[in-house]
């Protein structure tokens, strides 16, 4: 247990140690663990944003579903508006049809009427001469009476 | 234990005696026989065993170290390498923990510390007649192969600490503010000597505690294997019980050596700071 040189032999080997160490160990060492953990930050950033990305995309894929939900029933009331319209419309035509057959129908039905009476009046009209003609022939010249029998004729 | 009926001083002797190499009684160069001719030596002479135990294990932590840190990448370490890291970020931890300034070389100063000291502490746990007896076997008087439980290998490393922390006291507080430390404070300038005196003392105390601490509770517990070695030649009860208590010692042994190193690192550590704080 002297002092002796191995003193300072031990400070030499001592630093030079200590310098190696500090050369050539320590930096490659550091530098790598703080890559690492510059990686493992990144990824986990990236990771993060992912997330963030992937929850705005749902709620855009819910909102645009929304959307198309809307407008699938907008174009459906709006289909339903135009049925109606059409049957209404369909419905108008026809009432109108029905009229105008209708009219058309009972304009036929009074001509028919007309006609009828004008030849149930010629008729009358002819039975009553004919009836006057023979009472007539009797009693009434039918030269001296013609005006009088053609003027009741024409009033029939 | 060699084979002449060594009396148990003898053996205890034998143990704690370093292999000194330099200049004998005669003139001629070699190595010292025994521990007078050893300390007739005086400061000339260097121990061999501590310089070549603990150049062993430097350079086994360095060329360890060395190749991972080659092949250190930012992808998954594996093996050794999380071992590696998980020392240097350890390290790292306890410098970033108690060193303030800014200084690239504290951090792997603080590693080479730790490592290199716990390397050289752990040969306390190989059996302690294993060594030496081949060494004897081979023909070599004294082997101790604990470095750390000679005191110039501890001196070594707490007098190169603290010429370290005078480098960095000049650098950073200048030679006024470090003279200044030293001698205005804490009594004001009129009690310049008192001052002069507490704060050399407390300097001074830096390295003589860095190195006393390692190497007194090395020394105390390579003592204290030694004489449980002593109880192997005692009988079977006594071989027995020595045995168990080797072992126990051990288990407790793996504490201290590696709370030495912790504590020589970090003291370490808190000097160099206390070497680059401007003022305090």
């Amino acid at each position: 247990m002297n002092i002796n040189l191995t003193l300072i032999g031990q400070s030499i080997t001592f630093a030079i140690f200590v310098w190696f160490c500090m050369k050539f160990i320590w930096p490659p060492i550091v530098n790598a663990l703080e890559a690492r953990r510059k990686q493992i930050a990144d990824g986990l950033a990236a990771a993060d944003r992912g997330k963030h990305e992937l929850e705005l995309a749902a709620k855009r894929a819910s909102e645009s579903l929304h959307e198309a939900k809307m407008k699938a029933v907008e174009i459906i009331s709006q289909a339903e508006r135009r049925a109606n319209e059409i049957v209404d419309a369909a419905k108008n035509d026809a009432k109108a049809e029905g009229e105008r057959q209708l009219a058309a129908a009972q304009a036929e039905i009074e001509q028919e009427a007309f006609r009828a009476r004008e030849q149930l009046r010629a008729q009358v009209a002819a039975l009553v001469v004919a009836g006057a003609e023979k009472v007539l022939r009797r009693e009434v010249d039918a030269k001296a009476h013609a005006d009088l029998l053609t003027t009741i004729q024409n009033e029939l | 234990m060699s084979a002449e009926a060594h009396t148990s001083t003898e053996y205890i002797k034998h143990h704690l005696q370093n292999l000194t190499f330099g200049q004998l009684p005669d003139g001629s160069w070699g190595v010292a026989h025994s521990p007078e001719q050893a300390k007739a030596m005086g400061f000339w002479a260097i121990n061999l065993d501590t310089m070549g135990f603990s150049i062993l294990l430097g350079a086994l932590f360095l060329f360890l170290f060395y190749r991972a840190a080659k092949s250190a990448t930012s992808s998954a370490p594996s093996g050794f390498m999380n071992f590696v890291e998980v020392m240097v970020e350890f390290v790292d931890n306890s410098v970033k923990g108690s060193f303030t300034a800014r200084n690239p070389m504290v951090a792997p100063l603080a590693l080479t510390i730790f490592i290199w000291i716990f390397l050289m502490n752990l040969m306390d746990l190989v059996p302690i007649d294993w060594l030496p007896g081949i060494a004897s076997w081979l023909g070599v008087p004294y082997l101790k192969v604990v470095p750390t439980t000679d005191p110039n290998a501890t001196f070594g490393m707490s007098i190169a600490v603290f010429l370290l922390v005078l480098y960095y006291s000049f650098k950073m507080k200048g030679v006024g503010g470090f003279v200044g430390e030293l001698t205005l404070q804490p009594f004001g300038k009129w009690g310049l000597p008192a001052n002069l005196f507490l704060e050399g003392v407390n300097l001074i105390a830096k390295p003589v505690s860095l190195a006393l601490r390692l190497f007194g509770n090395m020394y105390a517990g390579e003592m204290i294997f030694i004489l449980i070695a002593l109880l192997f030649a005692q009988g079977a009860v006594l071989a027995l019980t020595g045995g168990v208590l080797q072992w126990v010692w051990a288990v407790f042994h793996i504490l201290v050596i590696t709370l030495q190193a912790f504590i020589f690192m970090t003291l370490t550590i808190v000097y160099l700071d206390m070497a680059h704080q401007e003022h305090h």
